[in-house]
């Protein structure tokens, strides 16, 4: 992926300096290992601030409203899954395709940073990404691992790892995971019986401690008042409260029904390292095996959730 | 100053006594990371872990605290009469907690408890729990402590400061809550001053001099609020920043909390929530307008806060004890150490 950037950079100069786009979102580089940090360039001479590696974690699609100015476009380099998030920006009319130049990824997976983390007895000092090589460094030993066997588990499970929508690629497009049991990890999770399966999701988010980076990284959450922030009505408490909290998680999973496009985001910035994907993912399953639909893939087709459909699965609807 | 070793193989046995009247708490290792926690009986402090994901603010100021409550049976001749609710405030120790963790301590109490409030859950709290601390000899790269006038040997704020020899602790005695508990857990093999100080001494230096990362603040006070505030770097600055909070959630000097009344059935609490001028609600006026009403001015709040209106408020240097946490934790990289060095070298054009 490291060829990649130079392309990258070339086209976000050619633009700014065209005066074609505002500005660039994308990454830079992190002031520590195995950190990135999402950036908007300005000037042409600035995008040599511009990186892309496995620790590219974030969704950018989360940056593109705040960041559009009052006319014209701005540019957004999109990996997989920013891009599905971009068509379901478009989709629920957050922004219009005409407002940006997407600058394609195509996308061999990110890093899971914990999972790395653990292999490791002493703090990582350095972090070095050559294609699937990666070498990481600690006071104590420096070790080369395979960027495959470290993949975080959405990257895992990917089956989009092209953009769906770009206006140019920054390379040539990588070849498509296909996978045997897409769903394992909820499959096993809903073979538990009730009490087991409450006592997982309990244990899942005991550390939680509300600071909603899961659902303020996640490019579905845009509400201008989110539910759990509202006062009158209150519909949640905001205390440790643990019925609080199993709110919260459940209703930001149910808002992200039919949306929620795996990219990970909500667990990589979660600072507890809390899978909340495992609410998620259930949804996705469903809306795969009842709509046949995976979010951001089509502009032009209309979500499972907003749409009357007479071959409906239900019967309650007919 | 009185000096004791502890033997290692007397360590858990030492705890087990003190438990008969202190609550321990300690670093434990759990899914989700190093975490301080109040310990089980048959649980002991990981002392050897690496800084804790949350600070210790919360063995103090925990993140939910029921203030009040009230009853709103009507039958019941003293309803919707809030009452001070039971807290146990039964001596507790905090084993392993870090040296600048507690000079924090010392950061949050000018809030908590000063000449003109007295926070009562606070300051109670704070009687009843004695700091025990273990300095610091491999120092992570994001600790910047020595600069932010601390360090990995500080004893500010500790009732006892101990370091790690391998096959003991040798434990230097700060106060009197130190001294009964160390009376409480049997520890009473005394070493002599004057070579332990000069152990102590060695160790720190060796600590400070591992120490990579720094601050300069030496110029943030003679600055002018306003041109700081007006400073052009702020939109670069927030940019890539979610608002999550998490930064001022892990930090050990953050003391912001909002008051919350609830009612469940027939009774009434009031508790105090952590807050966070990360997140819009901490300005929402009941009007609907909001004077912080951008993400680029809350960033600013966080950063002007502790490093001029406290540094200028208080004369005590910047409202940061150089833990590392928030750099550690931001989850797009917002690193105080840069914003830092960008407001002390600012030039207004
Ligand atoms: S990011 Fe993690 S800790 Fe924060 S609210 Fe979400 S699950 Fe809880
Ligand atoms: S600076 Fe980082 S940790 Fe703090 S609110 Fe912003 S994104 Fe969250
Ligand atoms: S501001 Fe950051 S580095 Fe400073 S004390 Fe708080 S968490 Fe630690
Ligand atoms: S930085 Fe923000 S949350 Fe922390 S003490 Fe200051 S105002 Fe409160």
């Amino acid at each position: 992926m490291d060829t990649c950037i130079e392309k990258i950079r070339t086209i976000c100069a050619d633009l700014l300096a065209k005066g074609e786009v505002q500005k660039v979102i994308g990454f830079a580089e992190g002031s520590i290992p195995m950190a990135s940090r999402p950036i908007a360039v300005t000037s042409k001479d600035d995008v040599e601030k511009l990186v892309f590696n496995a620790t590219c974690g974030l969704n950018l699609a989360n940056y593109v409203s705040e960041a559009l100015p009052k006319d014209g476009k701005i540019a957004v380099t999109a990996k997989g899954c920013d891009s599905r998030n971009l068509v379901t920006h478009m989709v629920e009319n957050q922004v219009s395709r005409d407002r940006l130049y997407i600058i394609g990824i195509p996308c061999t997976g990110m890093v899971d940073k914990r999972k790395i983390a653990a292999l490791f007895e002493d703090e990582i000092t350095d972090f070095i990404e050559e294609g699937d090589t990666l070498t990481i460094v600690s006071p104590q030993k420096k070790e080369k691992v395979s960027k495959t066997d470290v993949l975080r588990h959405n990257c895992r499970m990917c089956t989009h790892r092209n953009p769906v929508v770009f206006d140019v690629m920054a390379a040539e497009p990588v070849e498509e995971q296909s996978l045997d049991q897409p769903f394992a990890d909820v499959d096993q999770i809903a073979a538990m019986d009730p009490e087991t399966r409450w006592a997982h999701f309990q244990e899942l988010t005991k550390n939680c401690i509300r600071c909603y980076a899961c659902r303020n990284a996640c490019p579905l959450c845009y509400c201008p008042t989110c539910f759990v922030d509202e006062s009158s009505p209150q519909w949640v408490g905001k205390g440790q409260d643990k019925t609080d909290i199993n709110t919260f998680h459940f209703l930001r999973a149910f808002h992200c029904a039919g949306r929620c496009t795996d990219c990970g985001a909500c667990v990589e910035v979660c600072p507890m390292g809390i899978n909340v994907r495992d609410f998620t993912r259930k949804l996705n399953k469903d809306a795969l095996e009842l709509f046949g639909w995976e979010a951001g893939l089509d502009m032009e087709k209309r979500p499972p959730l907003d749409v009357y459909s007479p071959d409906d699965p239900d019967d309650f609807i007919k | 100053m009185n000096f004791i070793t502890i033997d290692k193989k007397d360590w858990a046995g030492g705890i087990d006594k003190s438990r008969k009247t202190y609550r321990v708490f300690g670093p434990v290792q759990d899914e989700n990371g190093c975490q301080l926690k109040p310990l089980a009986p048959d649980v002991y402090p990981l002392m050897d872990a690496g800084v804790t994901v949350m600070s210790p603010k919360s063995v103090l100021f925990p993140q939910t605290e029921k203030m009040l409550t009230a009853t709103l049976d009507e039958s019941s001749e003293d309803h919707h009469i809030m009452k001070p609710v039971e807290k146990d405030n039964t001596p507790r120790v905090v084993l392993g907690i870090r040296p600048y963790d507690a000079r924090a301590i010392q950061m949050v109490k000018l809030n908590f408890d000063n000449p003109d409030y007295q926070d009562p859950y606070w300051c109670e709290a704070y009687d009843a729990t004695t700091f025990v601390g273990l300095g610091i000899n491999r120092p992570d790269s994001c600790d910047f402590s020595t600069s932010a006038g601390t360090g990995p040997f500080s004893e500010e704020g500790l009732d006892v400061l101990m370091a790690d020899l391998d096959d003991r602790y040798l434990a230097k005695i700060l106060t009197e809550k130190g001294e009964t508990w160390a009376e409480a857990c049997g520890f009473d093999t005394s070493a002599d001053a004057a070579e332990s100080q000069a152990l102590f001494d060695i160790l720190r230096k060796e600590a400070e001099k591992n120490i990579t990362a720094s601050v300069d603040t030496d110029r943030l006070s003679e600055k002018s609020i306003l041109d700081l505030y007006e400073a052009p770097f702020w939109d670069d600055v927030a940019f890539s920043c979610i608002n999550c909070g998490t930064c001022t959630f892990v930090c050990p000097t953050c003391w912001c909390f909002d008051i919350q009344d609830e009612t469940k059935h027939k009774t009434a609490t009031r508790f105090r929530n952590w807050d966070t001028c990360m997140s819009p609600l901490f300005t929402h006026h009941a009007s609907g307008h909001n004077p912080r009403g951008s993400k680029v001015q809350r960033v600013r709040q966080r950063f002007m806060h502790k490093l001029k209106y406290f540094v200028d408020k208080y004369d005590q240097g910047i409202m940061c004890v150089g833990c590392g946490r928030c750099v550690a934790s931001c989850p797009v990289n917002i690193d105080i150490r840069e914003v830092c060095k960008t407001m002390n070298n600012y030039e207004k054009e």
